[in-house]
C-alpha cells in the first residue's frame, strides 16, 4: 500500500536527483531536516542566490497569481507574467518559481525568446503546506524582478 | 507518458498575433519523495523538460521540478509571424519522449 507522503516532508529526507534537477538545484544535498530549525529556508534562499549571483532584484511588473487559499496542495494553479514588449533588444529571458517549504524549493524555469510575444505561463504545482511562493524573472539586460506571494493550504499534499 | 498530449490553440489566427497555447500531457510525475509501505523510497519520475519550437525557431521552454503537479497542465504564448509547424517535446527522467506537432495556418 502506497502512503501519500509525495509532497510531505519525511523523516528520511532523500532526495533522487535527476540530471535537470542537479543542474538547477546543484549542491542541494542532505539538508538537514525541519525539525533541527534550518531546513528549507536556506535552501530557497541559497537557491536564489544562486540564479542572481550579486543583482538586487527590484518589485513589480511581475504579475504572481495564485489562489490565496489553496484547497489541494497537490495541484495549486498558478499564472506568472510579467509586461515586456518582447523584442531582440528588451525581453524577458526566464521566469523562476520557488517555493519557500516543499521538500525542494525549484519548481520551475520558465524560458522565452522574442518569439515568445509574451512572457506569460500557466501551470500547477504542488504546495506541502503555507507558504510563500517567489516569483525571480530574468531579463535580457541583466536585471531581476522578484514578486512574493503567499499561500494557505488547507490540504496537504498527504490529504490530511 | 502513453497517452496523447492536449493541444488547444485559438482559431482563427491572424498573421503577427500573438496566441495562448494550452498543452496537458498524463504523468505521473512521480517526485521521489514518497515511500511504500515498507519504507522503500519510489524514485523520481518527473517530465524534466518541455520545449516548444515554432518552424524550427524555440518559442518557449520549461524545465520542470517535481514541484510541479502531475498531469502537467502549461500554457505559453506565442508569436505566429505566418503558417507553420508548432512542434512541442516532452522529455521525462526515463528518457522517455513525446513529440505533438500541430500545424497552425495564419488567415
Amino acid at each position: 500500500m502506497l502512503q501519500c507522503k509525495d509532497v510531505c516532508v519525511v523523516d528520511r529526507r532523500e532526495f533522487v536527483l535527476g540530471a535537470a534537477a542537479a543542474a538547477l538545484l546543484a549542491p542541494l544535498l542532505a539538508e538537514p531536516a525541519v525539525a533541527q530549525g534550518k531546513g528549507p529556508e536556506n535552501e530557497w534562499q541559497q537557491l536564489l542566490k544562486r540564479i542572481m549571483g550579486d543583482a538586487t532584484p527590484t518589485a513589480g511588473r511581475i504579475a504572481l497569481e495564485l489562489p490565496e487559499i489553496a484547497e489541494n496542495g497537490n495541484t495549486v494553479p498558478f499564472n506568472v507574467s510579467v509586461e515586456s514588449r518582447m523584442t531582440e533588444s528588451e525581453h524577458v529571458k526566464a521566469i523562476h518559481l520557488i517555493s519557500t517549504a516543499n521538500p525542494q524549493p525549484a519548481v520551475a524555469t520558465f524560458r522565452f525568446t522574442p518569439a515568445s510575444g509574451k512572457a506569460s505561463v500557466a501551470s500547477r504545482m504542488r504546495l506541502a503546506q503555507t507558504q510563500d511562493v517567489v516569483a525571480l524573472a530574468e531579463l535580457s539586460d541583466g536585471k531581476f524582478l522578484m514578486a512574493r506571494q503567499a499561500v494557505r493550504v488547507t490540504i496537504g499534499g498527504c490529504g490530511g | 507518458m502513453t497517452t496523447k498530449p492536449r493541444v488547444r490553440i485559438p482559431s482563427p489566427i491572424k498573421a503577427g498575433d500573438v496566441i495562448e497555447v494550452k498543452t496537458l500531457i498524463s504523468h505521473v510525475m512521480e517526485t521521489g519523495q514518497r515511500k511504500t509501505g515498507d519504507g522503500k523510497v519510489i524514485p523520481r519520475n518527473i517530465i524534466h523538460s518541455f520545449i516548444a519550437r515554432f518552424n524550427g525557431a524555440e518559442v518557449f521552454k520549461a524545465e520542470l521540478a517535481p514541484g510541479i503537479s502531475a498531469n502537467p497542465y502549461l500554457a505559453f504564448h506565442m508569436r505566429v509571424p505566418g503558417s507553420g509547424d508548432l512542434e512541442m517535446t516532452w522529455l521525462d527522467d526515463g528518457g522517455n519522449k513525446v513529440v505533438e506537432t500541430v500545424k497552425i495556418a495564419v488567415t
